[in-house]
């Protein structure tokens, strides 16, 4: 079995310890002496970077927050002079305040590093044709995958996502071996390979790297039994660094955390304390090699376990599990990320209607749906059928511009949406994960 | 001559007009007149009551999105060309007709209208000697 960087993914851990403890040390300077916001953190907590000199004495730094991003947006967080950076991401699906992510030219090779290992431990090689069904663009994961596909000498075929018909054409013209894109995506697009009248024998395909959303055990046989192939999850948030956070290897028992350049702990999202090795918990991030965005104990909000045992494959690594939900309210709908009251923030700027709604998330034929309803005001309720519609698609029109994503509007009757005593119940998600 | 009219917001789901039909029932509130516009998802339904501000205010209580709105209306004999006649005036004068709908009565037909500017088309059919309904004129049909 091929493992791409083998004197690190396979460290003796006393080894990477020292290596972690190394790197931390140098990206707690970099921040103090760099990133003004980071610096007053620490000195309000009396920390300088003297204060640290070993890997576990991470628990003694301030958390980072999604928040923090974008209180310091675009570019506050960066530590180094813009024109040290060579490339910016921006995360998906926010009302103007997106979380921006800024890459040195080292970061870009850090990253095409991690998702060469992420691409060969899904068992890619130089033979392979990748079809890369991820969206390019601000979204770090067509950008991540194709540059790691590159990296271990892949033949990279970037053909973005949509466009269902041309990507089954170009899978069965190219004889694309491996397929990158959400898990959602590759069962929709097993169903239409077989509605297509395509054979399976004609097409060429082996395995496929899915990630960007949550999905199950379930989800992976069905992709698995329909598409005859082996199914990778992959893991990555854009702050960290996008795609190749964590991969599976073929042996499909864990995550493998890059944890010489990302550095995971567990904590309990109330107490915000450090739980023990196995325990579930919110996964925290600190960036140990990035330079343009390092992250000092970044929350994801993913919730999951870690553990140090030594995989069959050969990878020392710490693993993580599947991620088992989230820690807050954030949905994840076809890729992009939002937050309820990123909506609500759309209407609140409409003065025809009062925020009173309902998000209802389902998954038909493999697509994530979004359907949201919104009480009518009876102020602006006059007796015209045309205002009413135009009202619709005025809603729908500002929630596809600022949040990037295309919302079912349904106008509803008033008091149609349950209210209830401090925290309403404002998304229904039927998704079974 | 200007004539409110409730309207009422209906999510087009069965029951809901039964509802709204039984609680006016309630009050034996009589109705005059009664039409639906509808789309796949909702539906306005507009109604002619003689007292309008009480049916509204029990519609309300019972979290209806209730409107006055105001209509006209004529009373012609109950021939399509008649109908054409008032309509014609009104466009003559470029006075859109947002909807109407009517009903026969005897050999008559009442004619409900609401358009861009009311009291342009009370005016202007009054000029053609058309018959003009008021409000308690209505309620006695």
């Amino acid at each position: 079995m091929e493992i791409w960087n083998r004197h690190f993914e396979c460290m003796d851990r006393s080894e990477l310890r020292k290596l972690q403890s190394e790197r931390l040390i140098e990206t707690v300077e970099r921040v103090y002496f760099n990133v003004p916001y980071y610096r007053h953190k620490m000195q309000e907590a009396g920390l300088g970077p003297e204060s640290i000199h070993t890997i576990d004495d991470l628990g003694r730094l301030p958390y980072t927050t999604k928040q923090d991003l974008r209180d310091n947006y675009p570019f506050g967080l960066f530590a180094v002079p813009m024109s040290e950076i060579v490339r910016i991401h921006a995360s998906s699906g926010t009302t103007g305040k997106s979380t921006v992510v800024g890459y040195t030219r080292n970061d870009i090779s850090t990253w095409s590093e991690v998702m060469a290992r992420t691409l060969t431990s899904a068992g890619a090689n130089r033979n392979d044709f990748i079809q890369i069904a991820y969206g390019y663009g601000l979204f770090t994961g067509g950008l991540g995958l194709h540059y790691g596909g590159e990296k271990i000498g892949a033949s990279v075929i970037p053909i973005s996502g949509g466009n269902t018909m041309r990507q089954i054409q170009i899978m069965h013209d190219f004889g694309s071996t491996m397929l990158a894109c959400t898990p959602s995506y590759a069962l929709y697009l097993a169903e239409a390979i077989q509605e297509s009248g395509i054979s399976r024998e004609e097409l060429k395909l082996r395995a496929g790297v899915f990630g960007a959303e949550p999905w199950t055990e379930n989800m992976r046989r069905e992709i698995e039994s329909k598409l005859k192939i082996k199914a990778i999850d992959i893991y990555g948030l854009s702050e960290v660094i996008g795609p190749g956070v964590a991969s599976e290897c073929i042996f499909q028992e864990g995550l493998h955390i890059n944890e010489d350049h990302f550095y995971p702990e567990i904590i309990d999202p109330e107490t915000l304390l450090v739980l023990p090795e196995g325990s579930v918990g919110e996964l925290v991030f600190t960036t140990l090699t990035k330079e343009g965005l390092p992250l000092i104990r970044y929350r994801t909000r993913d919730l999951t376990r870690l553990t140090r045992e030594k995989c069959r494959c050969g990878r020392t690594m710490v693993r993580m599990e599947k991620c088992l939900g989230r820690s807050d309210d954030m949905l994840i709908i076809r890729g992009v990320n939002l937050f309820p009251s990123q909506v609500e923030s759309v209407l609140l700027e409409m003065s025809e209607i009062k925020p009173h709604y309902l998000l209802i998330v389902d998954r038909i034929n493999n697509l994530d749906t979004l359907e949201l309803k919104v009480e009518v005001d009876e102020a602006f309720f006059l007796d015209k059928i045309s205002q009413l519609e135009t009202l619709r698609k005025k809603i729908q029109d500002n929630l596809e511009s600022s949040l990037g994503l295309g919302i079912k509007v349904t106008l509803v009757e008033p008091k149609m949406i349950e209210r209830s005593e401090g925290k309403s119940k404002r998304v229904i998600d039927k998704r079974k994960y | 001559m200007i004539i409110p009219q409730l309207s009422v917001f209906l999510e087009n789901k069965s029951g809901r007009l039964t509802e709204v039909l039984e609680v006016l029932g309630s009050e034996n509130i009589r109705i005059t007149a009664l039409s639906i516009a509808d789309t796949s998802e909702f539906g306005i339904l507009r109604l002619i009551v003689p007292d309008a501000e009480k049916a509204k205010k029990l519609l309300k209580v019972q979290h209806f999105t209730v409107n006055i709105s105001e209509v006209i209306s004529v009373s012609a004999p109950n021939e399509a060309k008649y109908y054409a006649k008032v309509l014609k005036i009104l466009s003559d004068l470029d006075i859109s007709v947002e909807y109407t709908y009517a009903f026969s009565h005897g050999s008559k037909s009442i004619i409900i209208l609401r358009c861009s500017n009311n009291e342009q088309a009370i005016g202007a059919l009054k000029d053609h000697e058309m018959e003009l309904l008021n409000a308690s004129e209505l309620y006695k049909i």
